[in-house]
């Protein structure tokens, strides 16, 4: 059976439009709360990343640090986000779910415990920020065992030699950090700066998935439509926080700004 | 695990970083490989290089003031009859304490990379001080990164920062202490890591950045050799070394060049944060068998709970006030090298009193609980035993805490 996330992508392809991903911080604002968030923004949103909030990221920007503290401050546990994916797994099982991390939690949880969970729970594939390559080459094969698709990140750093490396030991879907940049910073590079970057790294490899992600908001999305897919994270967590700060419900104003991005790549 | 012998510690690392095989690493995101690659082949090269090594021993002897003093501590001795009671007093270094050795080889290093930026993070203000001041000298613009707890705690290092040109940035997130200002600083670097070098300010984080630290400090150690031989004709024959641990580097300067020799002759004990005595919070992650855990790049043991989050610590020197400790001592300590046990809040403010009671030497808080445990065991031990206490700070940047807790007659006015 083909991973769900390559049949996301191939169902965005055959709309002629770049598949879109959410992130959102898994019991960002509550366990309950995340979990409708994630039902209400599933019908237009291809592919859904899941954050496993860590209280010491050393990659995320000020927006998410904001969701992960509130989701930690609640009392997420590591077996309540997979509670969370099993529950939104009963009302739409087809649509890929990626949780993205730090390494720590789950060495402390333990690389096959985590992986078994990850697969009982539906969990189709990981993104762990801060285990590059060649370190992750173990559990990526893991992974690559349970059909999970170990994503590989890639930078505007990453040397040429590098590149080829990282992508011919990758799985089917990669991604790209659009900038040198925290997530949610503000997109200080044209968008055809990097689509040029996103160009040279798609031609090494042009079978393999390739998604932008960091600094993408509704006002540069549509810029960025070329690629195979495209990560929308910080403006969500914002758009939370905002929320909850005016006393609006998160759940319904994060479903419209989901459905706004999808309009804007259609 | 086995420590090697005639091989430094800081090059026993395997192809990945790791020491014995899983302490350290670089669990860092993709975006920092290449900045940490470059800076790994621009050390390794320097590291070899006689041009390099005489312009850092220049800097260390005529800016640093090296060496620094090892005085006996001849009151203390007749007080507490037992061990023989020294102190490597490092404090006397430019600044006030053991970071500016650290601080100065990042900022050679960055000029040597071209780099115009540096930037850093800082728990007691001590590494931010000497980063600011070693900026200030190499003529690089200076961010320090602290936590907003500290900077209320920490004032004198603040306004001395300040003072010499850097930026100082508030952390408010998490615990608002070093911990959380090592990550806005990886988060800092992370985004700015082509224009920017950055320092860590001890021996943790990425693995170059633990070696880059264990080289500088290891200054300390290579003065207190000669010092010993000058003044016992040779090494002594029972030697003990105590040095307070936060995250390591002074300890690990104060022991580096003994490392060869059986413990029997040079022991290595390292003091870690307790606490307050009636706490179980404490930044003694060696002492109370903390697990394995991946903090800002490194494997290491940490203060954790059963999900992989950080734990909060809680220790009234800012210095030592970190949930980690450097992947080169918990490889010590698997390898049985050096032992490890602490000190709480009370009994480092205990030693001082007794310290600054007989000697003319005013300990910061940090080496205050190395003082504790040190002459409590020195007064179980023999007379030609050599107890040697790195005292690595100075007292000047805990003038308010010491306030506080002891009253006005233990504050000096300098």
């Amino acid at each position: 059976m083909l991973n769900p996330i390559s049949v996301a992508f191939k169902k965005a392809k055959a709309e002629n439009r770049p598949a879109l991903l959410t992130y959102t911080v898994a019991g960002d604002s509550s366990k309950k709360q995340s979990l409708d968030i994630l039902k209400s923004i599933s019908k237009n949103a291809d592919i859904l990343e899941v954050g496993v909030p860590h209280n010491t990221p050393v990659a995320d920007g000020s927006q998410i640090q904001t969701s992960a503290y509130r989701a930690i401050k609640k009392g997420i546990k590591i077996n309540d986000i997979f509670r969370i994916v099993k529950d939104f797994k009963k009302f739409d099982k087809n649509k890929p779910i990626i949780l993205m991390g730090y390494y720590n939690m789950i060495f402390q949880y333990g690389d096959n415990n985590f992986l078994n969970k990850c697969k009982t729970s539906g969990v189709n594939g990981l993104i762990v920020v801060d285990l590059p390559w060649p370190e992750n080459k173990n559990f990526a094969k893991k992974c690559k065992k349970k059909s999970i698709y170990f994503i590989q990140l890639l930078s505007p750093t990453t040397t040429s030699k590098r590149l080829k490396k990282i992508i011919e030991n990758s799985h089917p879907m990669n991604y790209f950090i659009s900038m040198l940049s925290t997530t949610g910073g503000k997109l200080k590079v044209s968008p055809r700066e990097i689509l040029k970057n996103y160009n040279r790294i798609k031609k090494i490899n042009p079978k393999k998935e390739i998604v932008i992600g960091f600094g993408i908001t509704d006002k540069t999305i549509r810029k960025l439509k070329s690629a195979d897919g495209l990560v929308v994270g910080s403006a969500i967590c914002k758009e939370i926080t905002r929320s909850l700060n005016s006393r609006q419900n998160p759940v319904t104003n994060v479903g419209k700004l989901v459905r706004k991005l999808k309009n804007r790549i259609k | 695990m086995k420590l090697k012998k005639r091989v430094p510690v800081i090059d026993q690392g395997n192809s990945l970083g790791f020491w014995g095989g899983k302490f350290g690493g670089n669990f860092v995101p993709e975006t920092l490989k290449k900045p940490i690659e470059d800076l790994e082949i621009l050390f390794n090269k320097l590291k070899k290089d006689r041009k390099f090594i005489n312009e850092r021993d220049k800097y260390f002897k005529n800016w640093v003031g090296s060496p620094t003093r090892f005085i006996k501590l001849e009151n203390l001795t007749n007080h507490i009859n037992g061990a023989q009671i020294w102190s490597k007093v490092v404090s006397d270094a430019n600044g006030g304490a053991h970071k500016i050795y650290n601080a100065t080889v990042h900022c050679l290093l960055a000029k040597r990379s071209g780099k115009k930026i540096i930037c850093g993070d800082t728990g007691a203000g001590y590494a931010g001080k000497m980063l600011s001041m070693a900026a200030k000298k190499f003529g690089l613009k200076c961010k320090i990164f602290m936590g907003a707890k500290d900077i209320a705690r920490q004032q004198p290092n603040v306004k001395a920062m300040k003072k010499n040109g850097a930026q100082v940035i508030p952390v408010y997130s998490g615990s608002q202490t070093l911990v959380d200002a090592v990550s806005e600083c990886m988060r800092f670097w992370v985004a700015n890591c082509d224009t920017t070098a950055m320092c860590v300010g001890s021996t943790v984080g990425p693995a170059v950045f633990v070696r880059i630290c264990g080289w500088s400090t290891s200054q300390i150690s290579r003065e207190l050799k000669v010092q010993l031989i000058e003044e016992f004709g040779s090494i002594p024959k029972k030697l003990k070394l105590y040095n307070c641990v936060g995250g390591g580097s002074s300890s690990f300067g104060f022991w580096n060049e003994f490392m060869d020799y059986d413990k029997k002759q040079v022991e290595f004990i390292g003091v870690e944060a307790g606490g307050p005595a009636k706490s179980k919070k404490h930044a003694a992650p060696l002492t109370y068998g903390s697990k394995i855990g991946i903090l800002h790049g490194a494997a290491q043991y940490v203060n954790q709970n059963s999900d992989g989050q950080i734990e909060e610590t809680e220790s009234i020197s800012a210095g030592l006030d970190y949930p980690g400790i450097s992947p080169l001592h918990c490889f010590l300590k698997d390898t049985k090298r050096a032992r490890y046990t602490s000190a709480s809040d009370e009994e480092a403010l205990n030693a001082f009193k007794l310290v600054t009671k007989f000697e003319d030497l005013r300990p910061s808080l940090e080496p205050s609980h190395a003082f504790f445990v040190a002459l409590k065991e020195a007064k179980k031990l023999s007379k030609d035993t050599v107890v040697v206490i790195n005292s690595c700070g100075d007292a000047y940047k805990d003038r308010g805490i010491l306030k506080k807790r002891l009253g006005k007659k233990y504050v000096k006015s300098n």
